[in-house]
């Protein structure tokens, strides 16, 4: 992705200006970095304080305050990491309920690039009666919200007797999901097509040319929907809220929501708990965030 | 000879074809064609699970209009929501990637850092804020009272402040909107921005004149999820309610806390269709409605290259 701004705004200085021009037109252009400097910084410090707040109570032992006159921001004097043990395996379940989540996301992973990847090579790459039908039905789908179907959905579940079990929570995702059949289709296109027909020529058939051609060459699309996918199913609190009926098979969201809702858990390990579920999140995101805005740049929006 | 030869490897390709769709086919009819179908029926009629489906034509509809305070009540509140954080957000995300989109040492940096809540859950990110936001103790009003105001907003313990702290909390997340318009930014050419300087356009014509109109297709899209989103406010208003129960005086009964607390509360799942119907029936006219006026302020560049 090719960086592309609005260039900078002071046009050059003229040659022969007077010597306190230059100065003004300098001051000005220092003056303004200094407030974009400031201005970002601001906010990020929004962004960051209320973090280091978090970390700091998660740290505090259960008889000090969590709450102080004068917040404080940074970890303190107290540094009691083993409130994040506590959180995962001694007074919480943590540890459970992420192992829970994981294989959610792990299945809702493979579920998305083994469907998604099929039905977006035969969009982008194969010719087939129907294709402008099937595609306009793949856009509808994508702006229906699934929650307006989750009442049925719900009842169809219970009816195959899989209430308070992983299956509907994995099931559906290897039927596909219409944004990332759409993303891998819009990245797919942009492969050349002689790819293919060289391929044909020297014997491959379809599936071999989707299998050892196409797919080599998509791993970028196809890491943006599996992060994507991990973010989606490791944040969902509505599905396993609606499936899932026991402790043991609870995931992180349920589990934080229930500190909050259920009352009376001390504020320092409801903080430990947080810490510990966005953790593996921000560790993902870390990792892959220039892929990942750049995955959404690339696609664009007007296709 | 030839011609049918060709129509032998069309039909081979089409067989792939469906192949290649099948999953998505097949889920396609389970999880969309089944429900949605299932789903007319059960808005007519009442069914809690246990005893049979009972028919009875459009009652649930007529106690929606007419009978049901929460539905109303649910409405306002996802209104009151839609009119606060829509233009916010727009506008918010908006100067976000403006800033974003300099050329400046250590960008890379500020952009990682503000595009963070956008991935953390909205479960955490309102556990988070149910902290700060405690009107007695929590840091925001502690922070307030140092700043000389005497007496801050009791937030989610006031009806009054409890969507404007939702709206609040989602402000705090702007980054991931900013995403989406950075896309858009970095997608006008650097040429347009060369000619309008050799015009001698300043920096608010530059954006008034090329910027604007040349995102006006990503505020249209960022403009869409905003309202469509307003109807699937859960997470953070489920943590907040302490558990979807609406909030003080159901100040945060929010559109799908209702359908929830309906459906798997309730066990009134034919209600809830019912009411699942007329959101999509809503989210569709608004969408509608937008598109058609859409035409007069959203500006397509033509593009040979993305004609294909």
């Amino acid at each position: 992705m090719k960086m592309i701004e609005a260039p900078e705004r002071i046009e050059s200085p003229p040659e022969v200006a007077p010597r306190n021009a230059v100065l003004r037109y300098r001051v000005r252009r220092i003056s303004y970095k200094i407030f974009v400097y400031l201005l970002l910084l601001g906010l990020c410090s929004l962004i960051l304080l209320p973090v280091a707040w978090m970390l700091t109570a998660a740290l505090k032992p259960d008889l000090e305050p969590v709450f102080t006159p004068t917040p404080e921001w940074f970890p303190t004097k107290f540094w009691h990491w083993e409130n994040f043990r506590r959180v995962l395996t001694e007074s919480m379940p943590f540890l459970r309920y992420m192992i829970n989540t994981m294989i959610i996301v792990v299945g809702n992973i493979l579920g998305v690039l083994l469907s998604c990847s099929l039905v977006g090579f035969a969009f982008a790459r194969l010719r087939f009666r129907g294709s402008k039908v099937l595609f306009y039905i793949l856009i509808v789908t994508m702006l229906i919200p699934w929650q307006a179907l989750m009442v049925p959905q719900f009842l169809f579940f219970v009816k195959l007797g899989w209430y308070g079990t992983y299956l509907p929570l994995i099931v559906p995702s290897f039927g596909g999901t219409a944004f990332f059949i759409f993303l891998i289709r819009q990245y797919m296109r942009t492969i050349p097509k002689d790819l293919d027909d060289a391929a044909r020529v020297d014997g491959l058939n379809t599936w071999q040319i989707f299998w050892r051609i196409i797919l080599p060459l998509s791993t970028p699309v196809l890491t943006v929907c599996a992060v994507f996918t991990f973010l989606a199913s490791w944040n969902n609190l509505l599905g396993p809220l609606i499936y899932l009926d026991s402790d043991e098979k609870f995931t992180v969201a349920i589990g934080l929501a229930n500190l909050v809702t259920r009352a009376d858990t001390p504020w320092n390990l409801t903080m430990a708990a947080n810490l510990v579920t966005i953790l593996p999140t921000v560790i993902v995101y870390f990792f892959v965030q220039k892929k990942l805005i750049g995955g959404i740049a690339s696609v664009g929006l007007k296709g | 000879m030839r011609v049918a030869r060709k129509g032998l490897i069309a039909r081979k390709e089409q067989r792939a074809a469906y192949l290649f769709l099948s999953p998505w086919l097949i889920g396609l009819a389970l999880f969309w064609v089944v429900p949605i179908l299932a789903s007319v029926l059960l808005s007519l009629s009442e069914w809690n699970i246990i005893t049979p489906p009972h028919w009875q034509g459009v009652q649930n509809y007529r106690e929606m209009l007419f009978d049901d305070r929460t539905f109303w009540v649910s409405i306002r509140v996802t209104l009151k929501y839609m009119l606060l954080s829509v233009p916010l957000y727009l506008v918010c995300g908006l100067l976000l990637s403006l800033l974003l989109n300099l050329k400046i040492r250590g960008i890379n940096l500020f952009r990682t850092i503000l595009f963070l809540p956008s991935v953390l859950s909205g479960v955490a990110v309102a556990v988070l804020w149910v902290a700060l936001l405690n009107p007695d103790v929590g840091a925001i009003n502690e922070v307030l009272k140092t700043l000389g105001i005497s007496d801050p907003p009791r937030w989610l313990d006031s009806p009054t402040w409890a969507v404007p702290s939702v709206v609040l909390v989602g402000l705090w997340g702007i980054g991931g909107g900013a995403i989406i318009y950075l896309a858009g930014l970095q997608n006008i050419s650097a040429q347009l921005y060369e000619a309008a300087l050799l015009d001698g356009a300043g920096p608010w014509q530059r954006f008034r004149y090329v910027t604007l109109p040349m995102i006006t297709p990503t505020l249209l899209f960022v403009l869409l999820t905003g309202l469509i989103d307003a109807f699937q406010v859960f997470d953070i208003a489920y943590v907040l309610s302490r558990g979807g129960q609406g909030g003080l005086g159901d100040s945060l009964q929010f559109y799908l806390i209702n359908l929830w607390n309906e459906a798997f509360v309730n066990g009134r799942y034919g209600y809830a269709s019912a009411l699942a119907w007329v959101m999509v029936l809503v989210a569709a006219a608004v969408i509608l409605l937008i598109f058609r006026t859409s035409g007069r302020w959203v500006y397509y560049e033509y593009d040979p290259e993305r004609e294909r």
